[in-house]
């Protein structure tokens, strides 16, 4: 059949069938059908037999007079149009195996088109790229009902070229827009999908790197957009706007603020237009607000911007459960960052310090292991705090002067106090908790010591570590014999619990 | 030479006062003898040694030791005779002057006795003591002694002896007198003596009839309370009893059995019986000693000094005394069958001694009950050795121990445990022990073990110690399998944890390991779920049983501990990553809590997440509401399904509520019947947290940070308080802890952490150089150096030997020389003596010729 309309225009009526064959329910048939519809219009694609420029309406061509290859190559050109319609609409079968063939197939598609344009090139030179048919790869892939994300890391491979990656962002930022304003309620699933296709672009580092096109071009023109990077980070920059100035769910934000900082700003042209996201993430409150400050912080370290209060809200971001997020390394290590000039005032490292130590008060060992040496790190970077823990003739005071309620760094008085909590940590029951806390015992040694490796500990590398770690001495053991289960009768244990 | 001398001392003549500072300490130095060596330049710091020297002196004493030594050689050149001396000793200066003396007088005395022995037979020496014959002293004493008992005599002649001859009363010296005929003075007469000696001894000898009555009565006495020690003794050495059973028939043979009672003592004295306060002393130092070692390492300040010092606390310092008893404890106590009236006692027993314990070792009191417990292992100590016939040993534990048995019951018992085989091999996997042990009662299923503990015994056989490391492993997999059990069997557990403890203190090495890998198991598996999941669930029943049982294998308040610290991270991690789902949980939960504050229940330690903990509990106890004064943290969620766990609404059940223990049911899965027994769990619950923050309140109270630790607490309880819907007991409780907290408050803080400053003050050691010395060799390498010295000694000594070989040369040639010009006076006298008589001759032929030419 395929042979056929390939061989003669007489058999071309043949193409209904395998269209016929296209629309059916039968997995198999379908495949069959792609591949073949893949075959018959690649090389239709290829032998130019389809009609190229604007293509006018099939009713008026078959009624007009126009010559008989005129004729054939509209009507094939209105075939393969519906054709290309019906495997956007394949994107969203249920097989993932239709899905994946008729992506392949659409792409091949782009390939050839954008090799034989079936668009009039305006002028010599013209770039051309088959935007319509790529519009509607995206639109299928980013699909407002079900998620592909499996489908969109099938399509991962094709961004690795430049053209594509180019036109997917333009036509993604099209499609955000398109469904945000299209729907009141945007679901989920889409803003996942999208998130999805969006994390995966991915923009080369260096301008020379363009030259990885997926359509082939016998030479590259200077004055095709395509080319230059800045047009790149461009369409980026639009898309990731166009993305971020709707409300995303929450979840999502996190998504997005985790991969902030080393995928999207240094790729955007202007990053302080992520000002907006960031402060508005910023002010969420709780883990979100953790992870925005990772991008804050690179617009403030390298874009110089302004930001009042920073460290007022940093401080008010401490609460206990700073010590039980996921992303506590991430936040203290930005903290620690933040707190390392040396020329910020006494009366605020005081607090932080202070604030921090009130708040290991209720941290598991492996967080106490990383604060307690930050917060020495903290008293040796500024000398001026040292009285919090060596505070000689000072006089007695009945309570603590810290106002732990107080949200102005500058009114907390945590000058006037003393770190009586890690003193209390030095009682704490892991030894190298309080080892760590019975360092502000002597004077702090100069060096400071360096957190990092701390920072991703947790509690089972610190429970692997007590594991093997060996003593020297033969293991000691309990001399007060046992007598039951819930020992002798003095014990908790058997004081609160019965075995029956 | 003496020219040389005096003109060496005509020389001297100036120098003569430094001659005082001589190196010879003389009386008198003749100033003209001293010759100075006068230095050109004074040099700082060096030593002169030559300065001052006296050559006259020095020549005088070198000529002198020649004529002694070598002028006698070359007088004796050519002459063989040689005098030796042959007095004794007389050279050895080893022997002090009397010593040899007396040597040379006992070798007189010998050669005399062997010259006339050989014609002289009858005579003899005289032995003297105090110049008194011996012979006559032993004759006299003869008379006297002759019916004193062997054993008295030696003392009584020694008193007779004492009174004769030293005391010089004149009596002997009477009879003496004949032999010696010392002294002449004679008070009495002859008769008189005689007869006052006769009635003296007379009364003596009454007298020693009359003392050994008595002491025939006394040693009777003593038989008759020996009898009844005897039956105690009994009791005590099984050996020594046996040895009563054998002697029953003759049981006045009382020195036989003196004897081997001394016997017996010395062959092991290792094993004496020790008094009951030796005993309780014993125990108590050792508890002493124990509790010691146990706060220092609690303290952990001397880790790095703990590795030099060899640590005395170890496996064997215990097995050797203390497990092995224990051990045999149970051996009695299961061939009884009264496995659990033995447990009360041992249990009685170690609570007098953690009383003890607990009283701060004063050792002041001991009242008998403390003592009791030391007693008790004292006769299961002496069992130790007599394993094989276990049997009569038995019988007395049953006249010590056996006052609560019932006889009947005991034989029930009996019966039923000699259904059992007495052999076990130590199983080689798990399944065989549950295989061993499934189906069995509590009661079977301890003799079973017990039995392969006993057949296994590391003494009996070598790989026996390999198989009971084993045995720990499989009975604590097998604890693990029993409390996953529906319901679980706790009771068993109870009883296993006994055993448990035993093989514990035979091999910490492995069963710390087997501890520490089932920790590792529960701790994988909730990583596991934290990772898959982003959040754990509370561990089965059997977890927690894990950790409870470590804490009573190993001392729970050592600073670290290969297997107490992980436990106690573990800890953590089930109190902070596992969210309070259902009633279930806050059950296991608060047993955790539990498990945690016994194990800091010595240290005081803090314990952050447990106190977060708690507070949790607290708060799913009180309805929902804006939160004030304090956050809730991970675990716990302010606002959910679960945040009102615990509150109990109904007044019905609030009212009809007792307090009472939890059961460990709960946590493995028990449901509730009726909704107000659930209720009624609730208000236990709240109630267990409650006392556990009482008890967190009282322990923390000295914590510099107290009250910020306990504001949120505070708080909670303020609105517990104010809630008013808690039956009052619980009120109670809370008010009760905010008194406390507030009472608390009195610890007025101290501000200032002083931080003790060690002196930072940087010392430069000072560097140190050998001091430039002139005149000595400044050698590179010590080794180079002292080769130098050694050759300029050399050279020295070489220097000198050739300077004395020459002297000498000269010294013989001088007196060479004197001996020939000696003999050529000598010889020329003689000559001009001829000459002189020939010329006499002559002068007078001559005058005679004339005489007669003249005639």
């Amino acid at each position: 059949l395929l042979e056929a309309v390939l061989a003669s225009r007489g058999e071309a009526n043949a193409v209904f069938d395998i269209l016929a064959v296209l629309q059916s329910e039968d997995q198999e048939e379908i495949q069959e059908a792609v591949r073949a519809c893949s075959r018959l219009f690649g090389a239709l694609l290829e032998r130019g037999e389809l009609f190229v420029g604007q293509l006018p309406p099939e009713e008026t061509v078959m009624a007009g007079s126009q010559g008989a290859t005129r004729k054939y190559k509209v009507w094939m050109r209105h075939r393969y149009h519906s054709c290309c319609n019906r495997l956007g609409e394949l994107l969203a079968h249920p097989s993932f195996q239709v899905k994946e063939l008729a992506l392949g197939t659409l792409m091949k598609f782009v390939q050839l088109e954008g090799a034989h344009p079936l668009e009039k090139p305006k002028w010599e030179g013209n770039y051309l790229f088959p935007r319509q048919l790529f519009k509607l790869v995206v639109e299928g892939l980013l699909s407002p009902e079900e998620d592909r994300s499996l489908l969109l890391s099938q399509f991962q491979e094709y961004l690795e070229h430049d053209d594509i990656r180019y036109h997917t962002m333009q036509a993604a930022s099209d499609t955000v827009a398109q469904v945000a304003t299209g729907h009141p309620e945007v679901p989920l699933v889409f803003w996942n999908n999208a998130f999805t296709l969006l994390s995966a672009v991915s923009l080369p580092r260096q301008e020379s790197d363009i030259s990885n096109f997926y359509v082939g071009h016998t030479e590259l023109s200077d004055k095709w957009k395509v080319v230059h990077l800045k047009e790149h980070r461009r369409a980026f920059q639009l898309m990731w706007l166009g993305f971020l100035k709707h409300e995303l769910p929450l979840s999502l934000c996190k998504k997005v603020l985790v991969i902030m900082h080393d995928s999207i700003l240094p790729h955007l042209a202007q990053p302080s237009l992520m000002i907006d996201f960031l402060t508005r993430a910023y002010d969420i409150g709780g883990a979100i607000s953790l992870l925005a400050l990772n991008g804050l912080f690179i617009l403030i370290h390298k874009h110089n911007l302004e930001y009042p209060d920073f460290y007022q809200k940093l401080y008010g971001l401490l609460d206990p459960s700073v010590f039980h997020v996921k992303y506590r390394a991430r936040f203290f290590h930005l903290a620690d960052l933040f707190l390392s000039s040396s020329h910020l005032p006494a009366y605020l490292v005081a607090a932080f310090a202070k604030r921090l130590s009130r708040l290991a008060l209720t941290a598991p060992p492996e967080a106490l292991l990383m604060v307690l040496p930050f917060i020495c790190n903290l008293l040796r970077r500024h000398p001026a705090c040292r009285v919090l823990v060596h505070r000689p003739g000072g006089p007695e005071l009945d309570a603590d002067p810290y106002d732990p309620g107080e949200e102005d760094p500058a009114k907390s008085r945590a000058l006037e106090s003393s770190l009586w909590e890690l003193q209390a940590l030095q009682q704490h029951y892991h030894p190298e908790v309080s080892k760590a806390a019975s360092v502000i015992n002597q004077a702090l040694s100069v060096p400071e010591a360096s957190i990092a490796p701390l920072l991703e500990l947790t509690a089972f590398e610190v429970f692997e570590r007590d594991l093997k770690r060996k003593g020297p001495e033969a293991v000691p053991l309990e001399f007060i014999p046992a007598q039951g289960l819930l020992g002798r009768r003095d014990d908790l244990c058997a004081q609160h619990f019965t075995l029956s | 030479m003496g020219k040389a001398r005096s003109a060496g001392a005509h020389r001297k003549a100036p120098g003569a006062p430094a001659g005082l500072r001589g190196g010879r300490a003389r009386p008198n130095p003749n100033p003209f003898e001293v010759k100075i060596n006068r230095q050109k330049f004074q040099v700082l710091g060096r030593k002169t040694r030559h300065d001052v020297g006296l050559p006259g002196v020095s020549r005088a004493r070198a000529i002198q030791k020649r004529t002694q030594t070598l002028l006698k050689e070359y007088k004796e050149r050519d002459k063989s005779n040689v005098f030796t001396d042959k007095r004794f000793g007389e050279y050895n200066s080893n022997i002090s002057p009397e010593e040899k003396m007396m040597k040379r007088f006992a070798l007189e005395q010998q050669r005399q006795h062997e010259k006339k022995s050989i014609y002289n037979l009858n005579e003899d020496e005289e032995l003297t003591h105090y110049g008194q014959s011996l012979a006559d002293i032993e004759k006299h004493n003869d008379i006297v002694d002759s019916d004193s008992d062997a054993d008295e005599r030696g003392t009584l002649s020694a008193e007779l002896t004492a009174a004769h001859f030293g005391g010089g009363s004149g009596l002997l010296h009477k009879k003496t007198s004949q032999q010696e005929g010392e002294e002449g003075e004679k008070p009495k007469s002859r008769k008189a003596l005689i007869e006052e000696l006769i009635a003296k001894s007379k009364q003596e000898k009454r007298e020693r009839q009359a003392q050994r009555e008595d002491a025939l009565e006394l040693t009777e006495r003593l038989d008759q309370d020996w009898k009844e020690i005897q039956t105690l003794l009994a009791h005590k050495t099984p050996k020594s009893e046996n040895r009563d059973k054998k002697e029953k028939p003759k049981p006045d043979a009382y020195d036989m059995m003196v004897r081997e009672l001394g016997f017996e003592m010395k062959a092991q004295p290792s094993n004496r019986m020790k008094t009951e306060e030796e005993l309780a002393k014993e125990e108590q130092e050792r508890l002493l000693r124990l509790e010691a070692e146990r706060l220092r390492r609690m303290r952990g300040k001397d880790e790095d000094e703990n590795t030099r010092r060899p640590k005395h606390m170890s496996a064997d310092d215990l097995s050797d005394g203390f497990i092995l008893d224990k051990d045999d404890r149970r051996l009695l106590s299961y061939k009884d069958g009264k496995m659990n009236v033995e447990e009360e006692q041992s249990r009685e027993a170690s609570d007098d001694k953690s009383e003890e314990e607990e009283e701060g070792e004063d050792s002041s009191e001991e009242d008998p009950e403390e003592s009791d417990g030391p007693d008790s292992h004292s006769d299961l100590e002496s069992d130790v050795e007599s394993e094989e016939d276990s049997e009569r040993p038995k019988k007395e534990q049953h006249q010590t121990s056996g006052k609560r048995l019932t006889r009947d019951g005991q034989k029930v018992r009996e019966a039923a445990s000699t259904e059992l085989p007495y052999m076990f091999a130590a199983p080689e996997s798990c399944e065989e022990l549950k295989s061993l042990l499934s189906g069995k009662a509590i009661e079977e299923q301890l003799l079973v073990v017990e039995r392969i503990q006993k057949c296994n015994h590391p003494s009996l056989a070598v790989g026996n110690k390999a198989k009971l490391e084993k045995l720990f492993g499989f009975l604590l997999e097998y604890v693990g399998d029993l409390a996953t059990n529906d319901p679980p069997d706790l009771r068993v557990i109870d009883k296993l944890v006994v055993q448990l403890y035993n093989l514990c203190q035979m091999f910490p090495e492995s069963a710390s390991d087997s501890v520490r890998f089932l920790l590792r198991d529960a701790m994988h598996e909730m990583e596991g779920m934290i990772e898959t999941k982003g959040r754990a669930t509370f561990p089965g029943l059997d977890v927690l049983i894990y950790l409870k049982i470590a804490g009573m294998l190993f001392p729970t308040s050592d600073f670290w501990h290969p297997v107490v610290t992980p436990a106690l991270v573990c800890m953590s991690q089930l109190l902070t990553k596992c969210p309070v789902l259902c009633l279930q949980d806050v059950v296991k939960g608060l047993f955790v809590c539990c498990v945690f504050l016994d194990y800091v229940s010595l240290s005081q330690r803090f314990i952050p997440e447990l106190i977060n903990f708690l507070l949790g509990i607290l708060y799913i106890a009180t309805p929902n509401r804006q939160s004030q004064g304090y956050t809730l943290v991970h675990p716990f969620r302010a606002f959910g399904k679960n945040s009102e766990l615990l509150l109990v609404s109904d007044e019905e059940d609030t009212a009809t509520w007792q307090r009472k223990s939890l059961s460990l049911h709960w946590a493995s899965g028990l449901r509730a019947q009726t909704k107000a027994e659930a209720n009624h769990t609730r208000l236990c619950c709240v109630a267990v947290c409650l006392a556990l923050v009482k008890r967190c309140v009282l322990m923390y109270g000295g914590l510099p940070s107290f009250h910020d630790i306990m504001s949120p607490l505070r708080a909670l309880l303020m609105e517990h308080l104010a809630d008013r819907s808690h039956p009052r007991e619980l009120q109670e409780l809370c008010q009760s802890i905010l008194t406390e907290m507030e009472n608390q408050k009195k610890h007025c803080r101290p501000l200032i952490c002083e931080k003790s400053k060690p002196v930072p003050l940087k010392l430069f050691t000072p560097r140190l150089v050998k001091v430039l010395e002139f005149g000595r060799k400044q050698g590179s390498s010590k080794e180079e150096q002292e080769r130098k010295r050694l050759i300029h000694k050399h050279k020295r000594e070489f220097k000198g030997a050739v300077r004395e070989i020459r002297k000498d040369n000269q010294f013989l040639a001088r007196m060479q020389l004197s001996e020939i010009m000696e003999r050529d006076a000598e010889r020329k006298r003689k000559v001009k003596q001829l000459f002189n008589s020939l010329a006499t001759q002559e002068g007078e032929w001559k005058a005679l010729k004339r005489k007669k030419f003249k005639k």
